[in-house]
């Protein structure tokens, strides 16, 4: 297929490959090292989606970051991506594009009738629209909005590419290798800095690809090419292309984008699509460059209009011709370039200049090239809806206010300068408050808040001599600072054409009679009248301004509009620019995928799995997993066909009869050793702790200072100075953590150490009222007798060689042991346990089990100890110390705290004794009373409960165990369930403790 | 993210560590009687200052001690760090 626009003999673009790819259902042909605008140019594709609001046709504006419209839905490898800007993706064999935000196609697009109803739609039309009659919102204008909003759709596939992260410190960080990046960066390099260049594009080198100058008698492509190759070489040098610095965080840390597969065809399994680097610089040069500005006029949205520097890109670096009958419309020098660019690839150019008869050096050239230039003139209205036809043109007054005369000419492109925008983006994030430079009528960065400094256009010096000057010195200078090295550079000689000073003008007038569309901002359709209309309402700060019209407020963050609103505002109000202000540059600079910002960690990556000595013995015993934290736990072991409910019912009922086994491991366990220990654990718990003696463990309580409960857990004294904490698996960390901010801080002088012993040893519960006869086979040689080993009792032993040590504790409720042993031998332990156990009718049990026995008998856990309960709430009063200080002691005497009536637990039964009662159930009296329904309290745990044979649950409710015999319903409007129940103690089984202690 | 300089370890990403409050609040002597008011203010009551702030951070996935920080709270700027037993006037 013939690339109509495709020009030979010019461009950087591999012609040997060709690409075959498709756009809204067509195929096309490019080359390897097109972008997918260049290529769609190249076969005369201007019209590649519809605006936002008023569904006009849009073209390319841009040649890379700076592309308001050009956002298409891609499809690379099977996966659908919307809104990617078509000027910076790479054309890979197999993409295909579509565009966005038009039904039926781009071409015939029903939405354009918003274009034809514009004068409803005027800026805050959404605000003042949607207000009334309320109950049309969720029915009516919500989906709607919803579906007008956004542009593409995401793909609802899972996402099967590669992401990664990386983390990088350096020296030097250089944003952009422009010149002045990759004179910084040489520079640096030369002094032995530890150096990262990060570039946007593929190719190195910026502005110098495209701008007509010699550097030490080279063009500045040859020279840029030359400087590469020997960074290259260099060991401290990351050269980075594809990469986009996008934002600027605290501490000179900042994020990169890197696309690493993306314009691969065929890539490995293991190269990941995009890579995110978080670099930490001890020095920043933010070589970003500057990004030509458009000159706001009528219709300046149709297809065709595009900037001056990115016609001259398309042709320079693409080979691609962006029209065959160019205007170029100006206000400065820089845009004759372009001019002579196609004349040198024999297009005929007509240059419209808005200033007064003008001379300077590229005048002159172009007037001896022979091209046409019309001074004081300017582009009033593009006519052609989807292209542009022809112009309407105007000899503009002296004031610039109206048109002298005006007549119409053919063009088939309007290429449009309104002067240079630095990019400040990332000196603003940095904290880098701007200044308005009133030379080149812009903001550029003030003082440096960071390590940063802004260097060549980006700090608005737009002559290469100063750039290149700047670059070479400023590298040098921060570099030397880290390395101390001081290398002589010689700073290139440099030729270019000197520009003369730009007319500060921004906006054509509309002719009379006559009112087109004026954008300012064309990716969220802002005209100049929405902004007139937003000041005539009363808005004044621009960043009241930005919102209520949404200029600057889309994906591209008002690259080419900002600096145009703002001179916009300043008009109306008769300001300054620096007195209106600019609103906020926020990262990211520009889009990136949600892919890479999570990298790795998606699926069984988001999170570390911690998994028990035993965890291979459960998969292969068809254990059912929960996530308890990162563990790993059995939830239960499922046999056969059984549910969830039927195994634990079967599991806990074993327990109860016979005798089980649970995987304990994941509860925290802490060593804490010294001579003031006792005394620390006297602190940190709420009852007595120095009186326990060697060899025996004791239940605690310990609290936040506010007086809540903390954790709870069993600690046992294993010598003198020696004692083990459990803690729950939740809190371990936690506990910890308040353990070690209490020895250092508070309490310095305690002799005490701390240390997690989570991952040293592997546990085991035997529970259960055969549990003594287990255990006495699983250490013959130990004396289990009641008298010998009693409740709350610890000794030290061998499991068949293996030391163990083994606590007499019960969460169950029934009489029961805790066993540890080293992690590496819980496996050895677990199969011996089943071993063993068989004769006695052991089962392993998981969480659901462990969860029914501690609920039915009334013992506390996580769901009641929820932060919000001090020991007096959930029955705990017995262990708390009236005679010694402990940590939220002074918090207990609080008036709220000793309320009669406080919610505390107690236990509740269906009255039907059948149906389960949800978990955060509300109680209420009256289950029908009107709402709000007052609330008496809540559901914390439920169960079904083995011994009774019916559900059971506790609950936190008002005057807790007065409440005892009164009936209530327990409401879930999540379950849609009201189901009637019975108060009862909390205590359902065993109330008196006397099967743990037989 | 901020760059803390562990007195300990060094400089090391803020992923490190964990936010602790306030590092002038000074907790009531264990095992004395205190007013209400007292009790409360060292419970409830903190500062919130625009500007310096001497805090306390952890440095949980590092050597696990406690340490101050003077940090600025509009701009993050990090003056100073000090071990427990250090001031940091």
């Amino acid at each position: 297929m013939r690339q109509s626009h495709r020009l030979n003999n010019i461009g950087l673009i591999n012609r040997d490959k060709v690409i075959t790819f498709n756009f809204n259902g067509k195929s096309y042909q490019g080359y390897e090292g097109d972008t997918l605008a260049s290529a769609l140019l190249a076969n005369g594709v201007h019209l590649v989606g519809r605006s936002f609001k008023y569904h006009r046709p849009r073209g390319f504006i841009g040649a890379g970051v700076d592309e308001p419209n050009a956002k298409l839905q891609v499809t690379i490898n099977g996966h659908s991506e919307p809104n990617i800007n078509a000027t910076e993706i790479e054309l890979v064999e197999g993409l295909s594009a579509t565009s966005q935000n038009c039904w039926p196609s781009v071409e015939f697009d029903i939405g354009a009738i918003n274009n034809f109803l514009k004068r409803f739609f005027p800026a805050g039309f959404y605000y003042k629209t949607f207000m009334w009659p309320k109950s049309f919102w969720y029915k009516v204008y919500e989906p709607f909005i919803r579906k007008a909003a956004g542009l593409g759709v995401a793909s609802l596939e899972k996402d099967k590419e590669r992401y990664e992260h990386k983390f990088e410190y350096c020296d030097l960080l250089v944003t952009g290798s422009g010149p002045s990046g990759l004179a910084s960066a040489y520079a640096a390099a030369k002094n032995g800095a530890k150096v990262i260049l990060a570039e946007d594009k593929p190719r190195y080198g910026g502005t110098l690809l495209t701008d007509d100058v010699s550097i030490d008698n080279m063009s500045g492509k040859d020279w840029s090419e030359k400087i590469i190759s020997e960074l290259k070489k260099m060991p401290n040098v990351t050269l980075k292309n594809r990469s986009q610095v996008f934002g600027y965080y605290d501490h000179n840390m900042m994020v990169m984008f890197e696309r690493v597969g993306d314009h691969l065809s065929n890539k490995s399994k293991y190269t990941p699509r995009q890579r995110l680097w978080y670099i930490r610089a001890k020095e920043t040069i933010l070589s970003t460059g500057s990004i030509e500005r458009p000159i706001v006029f009528g219709n300046n949205d149709t297809p065709g209009v595009v900037l001056s520097s990115a016609a001259k890109e398309y042709m320079k670096v693409y080979g691609v011709l962006v029209g065959r009958k160019p205007i170029i419309f100006t206000n400065n020098d820089s845009a004759y370039e372009t001019a002579f660019e196609f004349k040198k690839n024999n297009v005929e150019p007509i240059i419209l200049d808005t200033r007064e008869e003008h001379d300077s050096e590229v005048v002159q050239e172009a007037k001896n090239k022979g091209i046409q230039i019309k001074f004081s003139y300017g582009v009033i209205v593009a006519n052609g809806y989807k292209k542009v036809k022809s112009a309407k043109i105007g000899k503009l007054t002296k004031d610039k206010k109206s048109f002298e005369s005006t007549e119409t000419i053919k063009c088939d492109c309007i290429c449009v300068s309104g002067f240079w925008t630095p990019t400040v983006h990332l000196a603003s994030q940095s904290g880098n408050k701007l200044k308005f430079d009133e030379k080149i009528d812009a903001f550029i960065p003030d003082k440096s808040k960071q390590k940063e400094k802004t260097i060549g256009a980006a700090n608005g010096s737009f002559t290469l001599q100063e750039t290149i000057e700047s670059g070479f010195k400023t590298g040098s200078e921060l570099s030397s600072k880290i390395t101390d090295k001081n290398n002589e550079n010689k700073i290139p000689t440099v030729t270019e054409t000197k520009y003369s000073v730009h007319d500060k003008f921004w906006c054509m007038p509309l002719p009379k009679n006559e009112n087109p569309k004026r954008f300012v901002d064309f990716q969220n359709d802002v005209a100049v009248s929405d902004i007139e209309i937003a000041l005539r309402e009363g808005y004044r700060s621009i960043e009241h301004v930005k919102r209520y019209t949404t200029l600057g407020m889309a994906t591209d963050q008002g690259r080419t509009s900002n600096l145009n609103g703002l001179q916009m505002v300043s008009n109306i109000e008769n300001k300054i620019v620096p007195e209106v202000g600019h609103t906020t540059f926020r990262p990211p600079f520009t889009p990136i995928t949600i892919g890479t910002i999570v990298g790795r960690e998606v699926g069984m990556e988001f999170m570390p799995t911690r998994k028990t000595p035993m965890h291979e013995w459960h998969e292969k015993n068809n254990a059912v997993f929960v996530d308890a934290g990162a563990w790993k736990r059995p939830r239960y072991y499922k046999k056969g066909n059984e549910t969830l409910l039927e195994a634990s019912k079967r599991e806990a009922k074993n327990v109860r009869e016979n005798v089980g086994i649970c995987d304990v491991t994941t509860l925290g366990k802490i060593d804490i050793k010294g001579p003031d220990a006792a005394e620390f654990l006297n602190r940190v718990y709420t009852n007595a702790w120095l009186k326990l003696p060697v060899g025996k463990a004791r239940y605690g309580v310990m609290l936040r200072e506010d007086g809540m409960i903390m954790d709870d857990g069993t600690t046992t004294r294993i010598s003198e100075n020696h004692y083990h904490m459990t803690t729950t698996t939740a809190q371990a960390a936690n506990v910890l953590s308040h353990l070690e901010y209490y020895l250092q801080i508070v309490w310095p002088e305690l002799n005490v150490n701390v240390v997690s012993t989570t991952e040293q040893w592997a546990g085991a519960a035997i529970a259960g009222p055969k549990s003594r006869d287990m255990l006495s086979k699983l250490f013959p040689d130990l004396d289990v007798s009641n008298e010998a080993l009693p409740f709350m009792g610890y000794i030290e032993s061998n499991l068949f060689g293996v030391p163990a040590r083994i606590f007499r504790i019960s969460f169950s409720g029934e009489l029961a042991y805790e066993v540890n042993v080293e992690s590496n031998y819980g496996l050895f332990m677990w199969e011996k346990m089943m071993e063993i156990g068989r004769e006695f009718n052991n089962q392993p049990y998981g969480t659901e089990a462990l969860s029914t026995l501690r609920i039915e008998m009334g013992h506390v856990a996580g769901p009641e100890l929820d932060g919000r309960t001090i020991p007096q709430d959930v029955s705990l009063d017995g262990l708390v110390s009236k005679k010694k200080d402990f940590i939220g002691k002074n918090s207990l005497g609080k008036d709220a705290f000793v309320l009669e009536n406080r919610q505390k637990i107690v236990g509740l039964v269906p009255t039907d004794r059948k149906s389960s009662i949800p978990e955060g159930s509300h109680l209420v009296e009256n289950e029908k009373a009107k709402l709000p329904n007052p609330k008496l309290g809540h559901v914390s745990s439920s169960c079904w409960s083995v011994e009774n044979n019916n559900p059971f649950s506790l609950a936190i409710v008002n005057d807790g165990k007065n409440m005892i015999g009164k009936k209530l319903f327990a409401v879930s409007p999540l379950k849609n369930t009201s189901i009637e129940v019975e108060i009862i103690s909390s205590h359902y089984v065993d109330p008196e403790g006397k099967r743990v202690r037989s | 993210m901020l760059h803390i300089n562990c007195p300990f370890c060094g400089l090391r990403a803020q992923k490190e560590f964990a936010y602790g409050g306030d590092a002038t609040v000074k907790r009531p002597e264990i095992n004395k009687e205190v007013s209400k008011e007292e009790w409360d203010n060292f419970v409830y009551m903190r500062k919130s200052p625009r500007g310096k702030h001497i805090e306390l951070w952890h440095h949980i996935s590092g050597c696990r001690q406690w340490f101050k920080v003077q940090r600025d709270t509009a701009t993050h700027e990090i003056f100073k760090t000090a071990k427990m037993s250090e001031e940091i006037v």
